[in-house]
């Protein structure tokens, strides 16, 4: 089943002569389970896809479906609700909260979701621990490393079994170890936690996790990659090298 | 990669069997280089030609024929460690001829070569991530060959992205402009002929 679905979305702001074309017609679909890269250039219009992916901005035209679901057709308030039990997100800058250790972090989205404290709590040590942070839990951001926080921002998006995870250029601010292992972790999370992850980059060693990559320039899907082939097509026959 | 000193660093842990130092070649390298037994034998006949290893005489010769590296040996291999390959002189790069050819074709969409090019490429690093994916993750080896790979794909997608920008950017400001264009009397003065001959001066 596809969990999320963009069809023929286009988006501009401002009008007349100041109006500015972010997508045009743009379509993608992402199973369950699957892993989807958008990569482009700046300007591109990847930031715009992925807040009308995520519900907090509506298209110009086109729809916007998440499990088989059109948002379009949905209330303010299951709108808010779908942001909160359906859809995770991690941004380049992490966007933890200062004054709050790393599990209330990570326990306050279902806590503003009426879920009660002390369950949310151990929801947020469950994530955390997959995330290998249990040691972590009682930490402040200021006193996690940008590898742990941006760690942390996967748990939170991922707390209270969500399936959808929007993610904007998630190790932007990385190193390249960090950085690859915040992809193996999405990765993981949809290949054993049955989650649907959208990751918006420039970089194309992240891309290169996804199980699809497509390429977005001037607002316009122009390409995407082939069904990927598995590993064993790298390797050299016998006697060519 | 050199054999011959693949071959004395696998000697420098202790002394080895040929037919050992060629499955342990092959393991270290990840399995991606295959080698035969000829070459093997080949390369050890002529490091102790060389003076770099040397082997039990008395054994005939045959995968029970032993080898250790000499002080001679060592000294090469700390040598070869430290020289870094030689990188000065730019490659006959296909693809950026292509690019280049493309972008002075009439009627050629530099953009969908640029893409074709980039597509491939990912492509192509989709498969080496996929090997990381596949319980690689614990062989050292194996993990630095492919980050190898995956960097040097990863350059070339950087240089088509910075690419395209450029030419987006000369095309807008209306700034696009050739050097024969400058000279129109020296049509030999095509742009990549004179980088080399500018890169062969600095050397």
């Amino acid at each position: 089943m596809s969990m999320l679905e963009l069809r023929q979305v286009s988006k501009s702001y401002g009008q007349g002569s100041a109006e500015v074309h972010a997508l045009h017609e743009v379509s993608l679909t992402a199973d369950e389970g699957a892993m989807v890269a958008v990569m482009g250039p700046s300007g591109s219009g990847k930031s715009s896809l992925l807040t009308i992916a995520g519900t907090l901005e509506e298209p110009t035209s086109g729809e916007v479906l998440i499990a088989g679901q059109p948002v379009s057709r949905l209330s303010r308030g299951a709108k808010a609700q779908l942001r909160r039990r359906v859809i995770g997100y991690v941004f380049q800058d992490f966007n933890l909260l200062p004054g709050l250790t790393a599990a209330e972090n990570v326990s306050l989205p279902l806590e503003l979701d009426g879920v009660s404290g002390r369950k949310a709590r151990v929801a947020a040590l469950d994530a955390l621990g997959q995330l290998d942070l249990s040691g972590r839990a009682a930490h402040y951001p200021d006193q996690l490393s940008g590898g742990e926080r941006q760690r942390v921002a996967i748990a939170r998006a991922m707390v209270g079994k969500r399936k959808l995870l929007l993610a904007d250029e998630p190790s932007g601010a990385l190193d390249s170890v960090n950085a690859e292992s915040v992809m193996r972790l999405l990765h993981e999370a949809c290949k054993n936690a049955g989650m649907t992850a959208v990751v918006v980059t420039h970089d194309a060693q992240l891309a290169s996790w996804a199980d699809r990559v497509l390429f977005l320039r001037d607002g316009r899907v122009t390409d995407q990659t082939a069904p990927a082939a598995g590993p064993e097509s790298l390797l050299v026959p016998d006697g060519k090298q | 990669m050199s054999v011959r000193h693949a071959m004395l660093a696998l000697l420098s842990e202790g002394p080895k069997y040929g037919l050992q130092l060629r499955e342990e070649f092959e393991a270290r390298t990840g399995e991606v280089w295959p080698l035969n037994v000829g070459q093997v034998y080949t390369t050890l006949q002529r490091l102790e030609r060389d003076g770099l290893v040397e082997s039990d005489g008395t054994a005939e010769e045959g995968p029970q024929k032993s080898f250790r590296i000499t002080g001679e040996g060592e000294q090469e291999l700390a040598d070869w460690l430290r020289t870094p390959p030689d990188l000065s002189s730019p490659p006959r790069d296909e693809l950026v001829m292509k690019v280049l050819v493309a972008l002075r074709m009439p009627g050629v969409d530099v953009h969908a070569v640029v893409q074709a090019h980039r597509r491939y490429l990912v492509e192509l690093m989709q498969q080496w991530t996929r090997i990381k994916e596949d319980g690689a993750g614990t062989d050292l080896s194996m993990l630095l060959a492919v980050d190898a790979e995956l960097f040097r794909l990863d350059s070339v997608v950087r240089w088509l992205d910075a690419a395209e920008g450029r030419v987006k950017r000369a095309a807008a400001d209306g700034t696009l402009t050739w050097a024969d264009q400058a000279n129109p009397g020296d049509q030999t003065r095509a742009p990549l002929p004179r980088l080399r001959r500018e890169m062969r001066t600095r050397r």
